[in-house]
């Protein structure tokens, strides 16, 4: 705005543009306009230099403006409560990489702010639109807050997005890189993106459209299924997993026959979850010919015969012939016909048994890891509760804790299989009997905020392990879930722990002010949630 | 002082820390866990007990609601001012979860405020007779002042004879010559006692190394050099306002001598530019009833923040005293009557023409000033090729923003906060476009600080 607006009118001293060369050539090799006689001539320059800066500086026009952006579109969630917007800046105030250190007994805010913002989302609050920035700032940073953030930072975020590249994630993570979907309701405009659309935009269009008609996500695929690319195929397919129903099958006994081998694997997993399916019957078929129960011998067992060869059918319906490396072919055949064969064939085929009493029938030769394995990858694929509390056992089992047939982290699957109630009761049960040291994988599928019982026995492992000399951070897993998943209410129950205990016989020295320490930053966080869930309550 | 303390928001208790350490330290320690036995009176009082590494806690006392500004005390051995903990503990009760619940001071922070409650009684008692108190021999002081004044022409003389060496061999041989020759200049009016001029032939070293349009920007800041030099040279012949610019310009010493003015003072921006030896803290204020804006500069040492805090958007009734020149805004804080308390004030706003014509008006005032603080109203942020401008809403004007502000984080904090919608925004206006330092959104909603 400065210079070009301002000097139009006629200079005093000969124009700002003939005064700059000759300053820069210099007075010795040029003379400058309007020197007075007897006055030096740098004088006479500087004189007029001065004349001319000033009054181009108090000339000073505004410019011209450039095109306004459009207004963001407006966002009709509740303001946020001011205790609460205050709450949210202090939380993303605390940034990582800056400091670090001990924690000390100072709640970890960073990890509370993914909570905060589900709270938020939950309870349909605006983001304050200045907090804007540091909230994408911080989904930038970490990819697991991105989809809680997003929603909470709302329209306004992806307007400031398209302003600002080092945003750009916030277009590609939000559906349809930010342009508003048509409502699904529509089907003029559905029919126009899903034919025109790019990748992108169609994938979201399908999710929005399954996630309210099932079958209309489907028949738009359908239509347009042949002249798909592959790789697009593959993932327009897999998002017919949500809302997955029976009408899809012929769909998928078509997609069976495909080109792509990907996209044939992708519809058998999808047939096999369907209990109820062609493709799961003829894989029980094929699974129930290779395991059945020896009557002959005193005791029942299973006996196990896996198949000798994978035809060309077997492959049609999923089957992969190559194992990978260091497996037999023939029990890594044996695995995926368990894995898709429908879990209600065995109850007719092993004598009427419940799932308990079959897996606890002894199995011939040592097939019983591949064969319970394989149970579980069913039970887990087709979210079979009775399957998975008979797979999974009495939490307090002596083998529940060691590396038995069934591992931790399957064990975490079969438990999502359970309702919340009955999976806090497992996993109370198992750290009451086990202690903490296998339980963080387990801990991570309960429900939060965890269930009276299951906190109770968090709480009282944690005493125990204290009790049994050992050092806080061995057991900072646990103590960080615990943090952000125990119920706000135990903080009173809590209090006694937070005192620095004599240190007793056994004790490792010093760990008991630690132990004091993490007990405190442990009621301080639960203490903050709570007020937390507070502030973010309309008055 | 008897007024009922408003809890201030976290942002303005973060506003007072010395430094991003700081910031980060206090707001750890801004939560229930370490703390115990905290409380606060109505009155503004906060204490509290903060457990550290060692085994005794700390004993933190803040006293918020004094006139003069909050007081710190701290048990702790940290010199930085305020400590975290003070921090730590000003945030706990700024969370308004119960954590600081109302209460009697227990008697160690009761024997503090008592005692600085008798030393301010003390100070107003005397406060008639220091003022007056004379700073030793008055025909000394006349001498002392007048070596100065010979010591700073003799120095604007020699700077006069360098800029006239430096245009015969012409700008383009500064460039050459490099930073020494300014540093050894600047060096040169120091001795002089010239702190103004030194810091202007400072920073003309640094243009020719700062991009396109150098020489430009040389001869400007030559020329006014000049016109600096010749002012000083010649100041018995100007005005009296502007002989008094001249003379905080060249770097002077000046008393806020203007007469007391009172109204309810809205604080607009505070911040600090830092070099290797001192911290300066800006604040703009704004008067409700006079509509003046006024310039409050504290000091502070390499690293350490300024005393003065006050968070922006907070107003509170106080007296000024305008220190003496044409066209300077800078002023000195009195008596405080009310401690900072939300206020629904905002300054009253102009178009960008409005704002551009203001700077040329203050400059035939000041011919040196860079900008001039305004409140623009109705504007937008608008995207302008790499840069940024702020349009008015209606009409074709825009005033850009400068060159610093277009970097700095908060410039997204501002366009985030206007949407494209027209958004009030204070902030400094000048040759070199627009610096924003305030917010306001359209219709309610609080000031957002920008700097």
């Amino acid at each position: 705005m400065n210079t070009t607006s301002a000097s139009t009118d006629a200079p005093v001293g000969g124009s700002w543009e003939e005064l700059v060369t000759v300053a820069l050539l210099g007075t010795e090799r040029r003379t400058p306009p309007g020197q007075r006689p007897g006055q030096q001539a740098p004088v006479a320059l500087l004189d007029a230099a001065a004349v001319e800066t000033v009054r181009r500086r108090a000339g000073i026009r505004p410019a011209r403006a450039a095109a306004r952006p459009e207004p963001a579109a407006p966002d009709p969630r509740t303001t946020l409560p001011p205790a609460a917007a205050r709450r949210l800046a202090t939380l993303l105030a605390d940034r990582p990489g800056t400091g670090g250190g001990r924690r000390g007994a100072a709640p970890d805010l960073m990890e509370l702010l993914p909570q905060w913002l589900s709270l938020a989302n939950a309870r349909g609050f605006a983001a304050p639109p200045q907090t804007l920035p540091a909230l994408l700032d911080a989904a930038r940073g970490r990819t697991d807050l991105r989809p809680a953030a997003l929603t909470f930072a709302g329209p306004r975020a992806l307007w400031l997005a398209r302003l600002n590249p080092e945003w750009r994630f916030a277009l590609r993570a939000s559906p349809g890189g930010g342009a508003a979907l048509p409502d699904p309701e529509e089907a003029g405009h559905v029919q126009q993106l899903w034919q025109e659309g790019l990748f992108a935009e169609r994938v979201a269009l399908l999710a929005a459209v399954r996630a309210k008609d099932p079958s209309a996500a489907r028949e738009l695929l359908v239509a347009t299924w042949t002249t798909e690319r592959a790789e697009d195929r593959l993932m327009f397919l897999d998002s017919l997993r949500s809302g997955l129903c029976a009408e899809d099958e012929p769909f998928l006994e078509r997609a069976l026959a495909d080109r792509s081998r990907n996209v044939r694997a992708t519809a058998a997993e999808l047939l096999s979850a369907l209990p109820g399916s062609a493709l799961a019957a003829r894989m029980a078929a094929r699974a129930v010919s290779c395991v059945a129960v020896d009557r002959t011998r005193p005791a029942p067992v299973i006996v196990v015969e896996a198949p000798h060869e994978c035809d060309a059918s077997m492959e049609r319906d999923g089957v992969v012939p190559k194992p990978p490396a260091g497996r037999g072919e023939r029990s890594w055949w044996l695995g995926q016909l368990v894995e898709a064969a429908s879990l209600g064939t065995w109850r007719e085929r092993l004598g009427g048994r419940s799932p308990e009493e079959m897996v606890a029938l002894p199995v011939a030769d040592g097939w019983q890891a591949e064969l319970h394995a394989a149970w579980c990858r069913a039970a887990v694929r087709q979210r079979d509760p009775g399957w998975s509390r008979a797979l999974l056992g009495t939490p307090s089992a002596p083998e529940a804790g060691g590396p038995g047939a069934v591992s931790l982290a399957e064990r975490a699957k079969l438990l999502a299989t359970l309702g919340a109630g009955e999976r806090a009761e497992w996993v109370a049960g198992f750290i009451g009997t086990h202690g903490l040291s296998e339980a963080f994988q387990l801990l991570g599928v309960c429900a939060v905020p965890w269930a009276g019982s299951l906190g109770r026995a968090v709480v009282d492992a944690l005493d125990i392990a204290r009790d049994a000399g050992n050092y806080p951070w061995s057991f900072s897993g646990v103590m960080g879930l615990a943090e952000r998943c125990l119920d706000p209410a135990e903080a009173a129950r809590l209090d006694g722990l937070t005192s620095v205990p004599d240190e007793s016989e056994n004790a490792v020295p010093g760990a008991g002010g630690y132990w004091a320490e993490a007990f405190q930053r442990l009621v301080t966080t639960l203490r903050l949630r709570a007020t937390m869930s507070a502030e973010l309550t309309t008055p | 002082m008897t007024q009922q303390a408003v809890r201030w928001t976290a942002d303005q208790v973060l506003a007072l820390a010395p430094d991003a350490a700081s910031r980060k330290a206090g707001s750890k320690l801004g939560a229930a866990g370490p703390w115990s036995e905290a409380g606060s009176t109505e009155e503004g009082t906060v204490w509290g007990l903060c457990r550290g590494s060692g085994s005794k806690p700390y004993q933190t006392v803040i006293d918020i609601a004094d006139s003069t500004g909050p007081a710190y005390k701290c048990s702790c051995p940290s010199r930085k001012f305020p400590c975290k903990h003070a921090l730590g503990l000003l945030l706990l009760w700024a969370g308004a979860d119960g954590a600081v619940p109302s209460g009697q001071a227990p008697d160690w922070a009761a024997q503090w405020l008592e005692g600085r409650r008798r030393r301010a009684e003390g100070r107003s008692a005397a406060g008639g007779g220091s003022g007056a108190s004379s700073p030793g021999d008055p025909e000394a002081a006349r001498r002392r002042a007048e070596r100065r004044a010979e010591r700073i022409t003799a120095g604007a003389t020699e700077l006069e004879q360098r800029l006239a060496d430096l245009l015969r061999g012409g700008l383009a041989s500064a460039e050459r010559a490099g930073y020494g020759l300014w540093e050894e200049t600047a060096a040169r009016m120091v001795d002089a006692q010239a702190p103004g001029l030194a810091a202007r032939v400072r920073e003309l070293g640094a243009i020719p190394s700062s991009g396109p349009g150098w020489p430009v920007r040389l001869l400007e800041e030559c020329a006014l050099l000049h016109l600096l030099d010749q002012g000083w040279l010649r100041r018995e012949r100007l005005p009296d306002g502007l002989a008094a610019t001249v003379r905080s310009r060249v770097g002077l010493p000046g008393s806020a001598d203007g007469p007391p003015v009172r109204d309810r003072w809205l604080v607009l921006a505070q911040y600090d530019t830092a070099d290797a030896r001192l911290t300066t803290r800006r604040i703009w204020l704004y008067g409700a009833e006079s509509g003046r804006t006024a310039l409050l500069l504290s000091y502070g040492a390499a690293g350490r923040a300024p005393e003065l805090a006050l968070p922006v958007g907070l107003a509170f009734e106080a007296e000024l005293s305008a220190y003496p020149g044409a066209g300077q805004l800078r002023a000195a804080l009195g008596e405080r009557f009310t401690p900072p308390a939300p206020a629904a004030i905002r300054p009253t706003g102009l178009t960008t023409p409005e704002a551009a014509a203001r700077y040329g008006e203050a400059l035939r005032a000041d011919p040196w000033l860079d900008s001039y603080p305004v409140t623009l109203e109705r504007v937008v942020p608008a995207p302008d090729g790499d840069a940024w401008q702020l349009a008015d809403v209606e009409g074709e004007s825009a005033l850009p923003l400068s060159p610093s502000s277009r970097s700095r984080p908060d410039l997204w904090r501002l366009v985030a906060l206007s949407g494209g919608a027209p958004v009030t925004v204070f902030g400094e206006c000048g040759h070199h476009g627009f610096t924003p330092l305030t917010a306001w959104p359209q219709g309610e909603g609080e000031a957002v600080p920008l700097c």
